[in-house]
């Protein structure tokens, strides 16, 4: 009962931003939801399958380009833009789970970072298409049944929605039987296959999944910033989504959301008193690895119940 | 033929700064199996402390070795005080290394501001010289035969000294080297002082060349990568070889395709990963 | 006339250039108990692997109850009905007994695939779950993560593993190694209650244990086939007394 109430008020704190007043503090709101859904996307790969990727910037940025694009430029509504881009970097990530999947470890992380660098190399230097260094621009914020988003607190709502969306496919699909098979495959995956399961299988369609949300979350952004550049695909923004997975807790379903809030305030709230967020970033990054290497939410637990973390598998 | 021989020339000057930053990037992963991701900002804040020590009135060559010198201090601490720290532990490791990279990166846009600032080329290197009728900027010509000759005193330390013989050990079989009393963890710091005073001699040297700007540590990563995988770990032929081929590639895709120059860049790291995954770990040629 | 459950012929395997296995050729019926026996390096856990699908084979064929298996993913063997333990325990330490169990059952099953169904949920699963572990005797520790169980009990969740998926043929290496004298005897006993349609292979050091268990005996030396017979056709075998006794 205590639970569910604890849950009952977490939802409504989620809400409040949606009536204040204060549209820089909804805003933020807006942004560390969009950054969570991003992270929770990555989270499905690094935390949960256990395959570092420095690429993963490519699906937001590209469903935020095709987005931004089929509106100013090829005059489709927000509906079918968004349907486009996310069902075109969910087909490009399918493609490129094939080649990433070739290798593991060290050799993934270089191909996703190569693959993040070519999509970057195409937005920067395509200017007839990407608009170059300029980006895209001018376009409106959409209205999903006729609801008009281009007020904070509304923008916020619809951030919310899709993010509760997120939150809830995530919060199922690793508590799923096909969830323990990627969490099997991530600690012993010779084993897992001697069992029965085909390991490479599992990871490429968590590989297409963790695309497909990332694209989600790219339309969000295109969204909300009515803006596309190709700063949105470059290495450092793979980086720091990758922090923030790391940084919450890799495969913990809130470390993404506290990473997110994490690095967003960061940006936001800290540099209107430190000139250098970014900095600030590094070192807290440092120290989380040094003394907290499974992240804040897995940390934190651990330091107020002075216990192991809890074990999967428990009681029914 | 003129574009062809410019090319070539601006071609080899960038293997060469490339050889400076992936032969570093080489022997660090190839002992200590971590991808040092601050290597690039090892580069980029090389120059800008050149850049510094040049304005502070300092000759050319003192800017060089004050650039190495620093990045050195700076990754033996790194390497002594925070990668040691997570011995055995790769991943954290590399994940370090990134936060290393972010916090130099910032710090050094905080220090040294956000405009590009190309190094001034010494006087004793400034102008051209006419060979085969096409005047050559002594400068990059400078900067090859410095690679080379870096690349000539890298080769007889690790083929002609104690030290050099050690680190070939680690490269190749870490248990062996272990369990043949070679003291690792002091491996290690030296070995990734030695990469990090290359990659900050290489930004130096490549501050007339490509200017520094916050985002070069951020370029030249991926480019060390690259040569990383083409010329395997831990081989000095191959991060020699591979950095040249890389340096070329860009150089002329720059020139004749520019839009796709970087996508180019990046094919051949694609098709090697994906047709030959083992590459990455192949050991030195014998 | 029993079907031959699985046959071997010409099988090898190098390891860059040193031979492993070499031309084994052997054939074991449905329901038979039989045992591979060698000195250490005789290839004896390489032939498993091959068999399993683990390591790929240089040249020869395997055949399971007839289908040619011998270019077959490993999991997919698992399919056809062949489950194996190893010699070195490799299990899921973070999690609990039963779920190492769960891991086993979903390998066969189409749930497998499923991203919503809860795993919570499926109490066919645990429930299945807790019989195999009820069966070797360590319903007890189900909810008790691997790592902090003794080394004995992980062989015997290894055994209850193979056993839930109820296998055609199993696959034992060492089943014994490492136990203590009291613990021999619970996993003997476990052995005694394999179903006598399941065809068993072992590979074990433990003489005593073996030679009571086995009907077949076929004897690996340098990777090759030296012996096969019965247990006291191979006892009185002078090349297996010179293979075991000799310099």
């Amino acid at each position: 009962m205590k639970r569910l109430a604890v849950r009952a008020a977490i939802a409504v704190l989620f809400l409040v931003p949606a009536f204040l007043p204060f549209d820089y503090y909804v805003n933020i709101a807006s942004q560390i939801l969009i950054a969570a859904v991003f992270a929770s996307s990555l989270n499905l790969l690094v935390g949960y399958g256990g395959l570092i990727s420095l690429g993963h910037a490519g699906y937001l940025g590209t469903s935020a380009y095709v987005a931004a694009w089929l509106v100013t430029r090829g005059g489709l509504s927000h509906l079918w833009a968004s349907l486009g881009a996310v069902g075109l970097t969910t087909v490009m990530a399918a493609v490129f789970g094939v080649l990433s999947l070739r290798a593991t470890g060290l050799g993934f992380v270089m191909i996703t970072l190569a693959l993040g660098q070519i999509l970057w190399g195409v937005a920067y230097r395509w200017v007839s298409l990407t608009g170059g260094d300029n980006g895209l621009s001018g376009f409106s914020r959409p209205h999903p049944f006729g609801l008009e988003l281009s007020s904070a607190n509304a923008f916020y709502l619809f951030a919310l929605a899709v993010f509760a969306l997120a939150f809830l496919f995530v919060s199922i699909f690793v508590r799923s039987t096909f969830g323990a098979g990627l969490q099997g495959a991530r600690d012993q995956p010779r084993r897992l296959q001697a069992l029965g399961w085909d390991v490479w299988s599992i990871r490429f369609v968590t590989f297409v999944i963790a695309g497909f949300w990332g694209a989600v979350a790219g339309v969000l952004y295109a969204d909300y910033n009515q803006f596309v550049s190709p700063h949105v695909l470059a290495l450092t923004n793979s980086a720091e989504v990758l922090l923030m997975v790391i940084a919450g807790g890799a495969g913990t379903l809130l470390g993404p959301i506290v990473g997110a809030a994490v690095v967003v305030l960061l940006k936001n709230v800290v540099s209107a008193y430190v000139t250098r967020w970014v900095l600030l970033l590094g070192l807290v990054f440092v120290v989380i690895v040094l003394y907290m290497p499974e992240g804040l939410v897995p940390g934190i637990e651990r330091l107020r119940f002075r216990r192991r973390p809890l074990h999967r598998g428990a009681r029914a | 033929m003129r574009f062809f021989l410019i090319q070539s020339l601006n071609g080899l000057a960038l293997g060469g700064l490339l050889f400076l930053l992936s032969s570093g990037f080489s022997l660090i992963f190839g002992l200590m199996r971590v991808a040092n991701l601050a290597h690039g900002a090892f580069f980029m804040l090389g120059a800008y402390v050149g850049l510094s020590a040049l304005r502070a009135g300092l000759g050319f060559v003192p800017a060089v070795l004050l650039g190495g010198l620093a990045i050195a201090v700076l990754g033996g601490l790194a390497e002594r005080f925070l990668l040691r720290r997570l011995a055995g532990k790769t991943l954290p490791q590399v994940l370090i290394t990134l936060g290393i990279a972010f916090i130099i990166g910032d710090a050094s846009l905080l220090i040294w501001s956000g405009d590009p600032m190309p190094l001034p080329i010494p006087q004793a290197l400034s102008g051209a010289v006419p060979l085969f009728g096409v005047f050559f900027p002594k400068y990059r010509l400078a900067v090859v035969a410095i690679s080379v000759v870096v690349a000539a005193v890298l080769w007889l330390l690790l083929e002609r000294t104690r030290i050099g013989a050690m680190i070939r050990a680690g490269v190749d079989d870490m248990e062996m080297a272990r369990g043949l009393g070679i003291a690792v963890p002091r491996l290690f710091t030296i070995v990734f002082c030695i990469g990090a005073a290359l990659a900050g001699m290489g930004g130096v040297l490549g501050g007339p060349i490509l200017s520094v700007y916050p985002g070069l540590d951020m370029d030249m990563l991926p480019l060390a990568l690259i040569v990383l995988i083409l010329g395997g770990a831990g081989n000095l032929l191959g991060a020699f070889a591979g950095s040249y081929f890389i340096g070329f590639l860009y150089t002329f895709g720059q020139a004749l395709l520019p839009d796709l120059a970087y996508v180019i860049l990046f094919l051949p790291m694609v098709a090697a990963l994906a047709l030959r995954p083992q590459g990455l770990f192949r050991l030195r040629a014998a | 006339m029993s079907a031959v459950a699985l046959e071997l012929h010409g099988l090898s395997k190098s390891f860059g250039g040193v031979p492993a296995v070499r031309d084994v050729t052997l054939a074991i019926v449905e329901g038979e108990r039989r045992l591979l026996l060698g000195p250490n390096g005789a290839g004896k856990s390489t032939l498993f692997n091959l068999v399993t699908g683990d390591l790929p084979s240089d040249s020869g064929t395997i055949r399971l109850f007839g289908h040619d298996v011998s270019r077959l993913r490993a999991d997919r063997r698992v399919h056809l009905g062949l489950s194996r333990t190893y010699q070195v325990i490799t299990l899921f330490p973070k999690d609990t007994l039963a779920h190492n169990i769960v891991l086993a059952l979903l390998g066969l099953s189409r749930s497998r695939f499923d991203p919503f169904s809860i795993l919570g949920r499926r109490g066919d699963l645990w429930e299945r779950a807790r019989l195999a572990l009820d069966r070797v005797g360590l319903s007890s520790l189900a909810d008790r993560p691997v790592a902090q169980t003794s080394y004995g009990e992980q062989r015997r969740l290894e055994l209850a593993m193979a056993l839930a998926q109820e296998p055609r043929v199993l696959l034992l290496d060492e089943p014994l190694a490492g136990l203590s004298r009291e613990e021999r005897r619970d996993v003997q006993d476990l052995l005694a209650t394999i179903p006598r349609e399941v065809t068993v292979v072992m590979i074990e050091h433990d003489l005593d244990v073996a030679l009571s268990f086995a009907e077949k005996i076929t004897v690996l030396h340098y990777g090759q086939v030296i012996v096969e017979g019965t247990r006291a056709e191979v006892v009185a075998d002078p090349r297996v007394q010179e293979v075991y006794l000799g310099a």
